[in-house]
């Protein structure tokens, strides 16, 4: 499984200061795949998800999305990307932001239209036909001209989705994207992924929701200690509780909730 | 009437004088409002130059903000009026001078609002700017800069109001401005306390008008943190 994969990570590291967050991560995401990443919290899930692209520099290791290397110019010389080359690269994928990240002084639509403008350079009118399309694919078209202060946590972050999905990007980066809503908003925004999912957008997705992980991800990553611990489809990563220690004591604390 | 007790209260020569101070005030805002267009317009410059310059710049920008921050304005109104055209060839008139040394003085404070406006974007958004991939040019202009403004917008209210009332100090130069206005009515008049009374009303006035408007303008845009 080399050169079907749309995001081959290899042997990532990745240190804040003295500590050091991603050991080395190997993780490959094929199109149309959709991968969860679970974990303890501080076990370098998001970390993880930033640096692919590049809101994080890595420090050691490779990021491939289709090939080519994320931050650095190729893979051997560590020569970083310029500027304008970086963000053609990270306009290749689409993130959503566990704070939703909506740009305050924009509108539903507007935050839907800016990358579309000024990084895809479409015709005013063709953006917001774009725009228009993917605020009712989340159910938004009523509130197109509200700012993100006239709406609720789940439609914000619906407005983020719509944002990011607009862009047509290759793979979708989802940072904890409910953890920040009320638990009644929470399904509206999993839907919302799950449509996405059911769509073939490539997802790889860092996620509390164990049960949602499970129900809508074709593999699931357990991470912990800036290491990949185990990984599978979800029911062969649940069965692996019987021999992997910690995933049984994380998974535990969701017993509860999962089913 | 004139009894022993003395001053009698009499506005009329303050009314049939008072074209003086509508022109004056006029003119006070004017003065105040060019003044802070340009201000604006250096302190925004020096700001962005200032995140994003080297160390030689930023020692460059900080002498200009703690010079004219540490000399009276009355001084650098007259180190401009008159110092400056007898240092270097150049001749203005008083209104001039002192727009440029009031744009001087409201610059070096606004650099310290948007520089502290411009730190304070939220992180998330700057992300969220770069993950659509803006080129930083971008991201200063569609998302830093418009944040920006809707942060520093009670300090920029707050500025222009003291740059309103600095305009009085433009007298001294003989700018026909409000307070030069009611200067020239108790010359003439000798009218002291009526006149210093009405114009005290009347920047009190503008200054709470203006105050009013901008406090609307900054609830129509208060940026969530």
């Amino acid at each position: 499984m080399t050169a079907t994969n749309l995001l081959q990570i290899d042997k990532l590291s990745k240190s804040f200061a003295e500590n050091q967050v991603l050991k080395s991560i190997d993780l490959s995401v094929a199109a149309g795949e959709v991968v969860s990443v679970i974990g303890p919290s501080g076990s370098g899930k998001t970390t993880l998800l930033r640096c692919v692209n590049f809101l994080e520099v890595y420090d050691g290791g490779s990021i491939q999305i289709d090939g080519r290397e994320v931050g650095y110019v190729d893979t051997s010389s560590r020569k970083r990307r310029g500027e304008v080359d970086l963000a053609g690269m990270r306009a290749e994928t689409g993130m959503v932001f566990q704070s939703f990240n909506l740009f305050p002084h924009l509108t539903a639509e507007q935050n839907v239209m800016l990358g579309l403008r000024r990084v895809r350079k479409k015709p005013l009118k063709e953006a917001r036909e774009i725009a228009q399309h993917w605020l009712s694919r989340v159910g938004l078209s009523h509130k197109a001209d509200a700012l993100p202060s006239e709406l609720s946590g789940g439609q914000q972050q619906r407005v983020g989705i719509a944002r990011a999905v607009a862009m047509d990007p290759k793979i979708l980066l989802l940072d904890e994207i409910t953890s920040a809503l009320d638990p009644e908003l929470v399904n509206e925004v999993l839907d919302v992924v799950r449509q996405l999912a059911v769509d073939g957008m490539t997802m790889l997705m860092v996620t509390h929701e164990i049960a949602f992980a499970r129900d809508a991800s074709h593999r699931i990553v357990f991470m912990a200690d800036g290491l990949v611990s185990a990984q599978g489809k979800p029911d062969d990563l649940m069965a692996e509780v019987a021999t992997n220690e910690r995933l049984r004591n994380f998974l535990s604390r969701f017993s509860a909730t999962a089913h | 009437m004139a009894g022993s007790m003395g001053y009698q209260l009499s506005f009329n020569q303050i009314w049939t004088n008072f074209d003086k101070l509508a022109e004056g005030l006029l003119l006070s805002l004017g003065l105040a409002f060019i003044s802070i267009l340009i201000g604006a317009i250096i302190g925004l410059v020096l700001a962005i130059w200032y995140v994003s310059a080297g160390r030689v710049a930023r020692t460059f920008i900080s002498g200009y903000v703690e010079f004219i921050r540490n000399v009276p304005l009355l001084l650098l109104v007259y180190l401009v009026f008159y110092g400056l055209p007898t240092v270097v060839n150049i001749s203005y008139s008083a209104p001039v001078s002192f727009v440029v040394t009031l744009s001087l003085y409201a610059g070096a404070y606004l650099v310290e609002v948007f520089r502290s406006g411009l730190d304070a974007v939220p992180k998330g958004l700057l992300d969220a700017g770069k993950a659509m991939g803006l080129t930083p040019w971008q991201r200063l202009l569609y998302v830093r800069l418009p944040t920006m403004t809707r942060i520093t917008l009670p300090a920029l209210s707050n500025t222009f109001i003291s740059l309103f009332k600095d305009t009085s100090i433009a007298s001294v130069i003989a700018v026909p401005e409000l307070t030069y206005g009611a200067q020239w009515i108790n010359n003439k008049t000798f009218r002291i306390v009526e006149v210093y009374a009405v114009t005290t009303v009347l920047y009190v006035v503008t200054g709470y008008a203006i105050l009013f408007g901008l406090r609307l303008l900054e609830r129509r845009f208060r940026v969530e943190r």
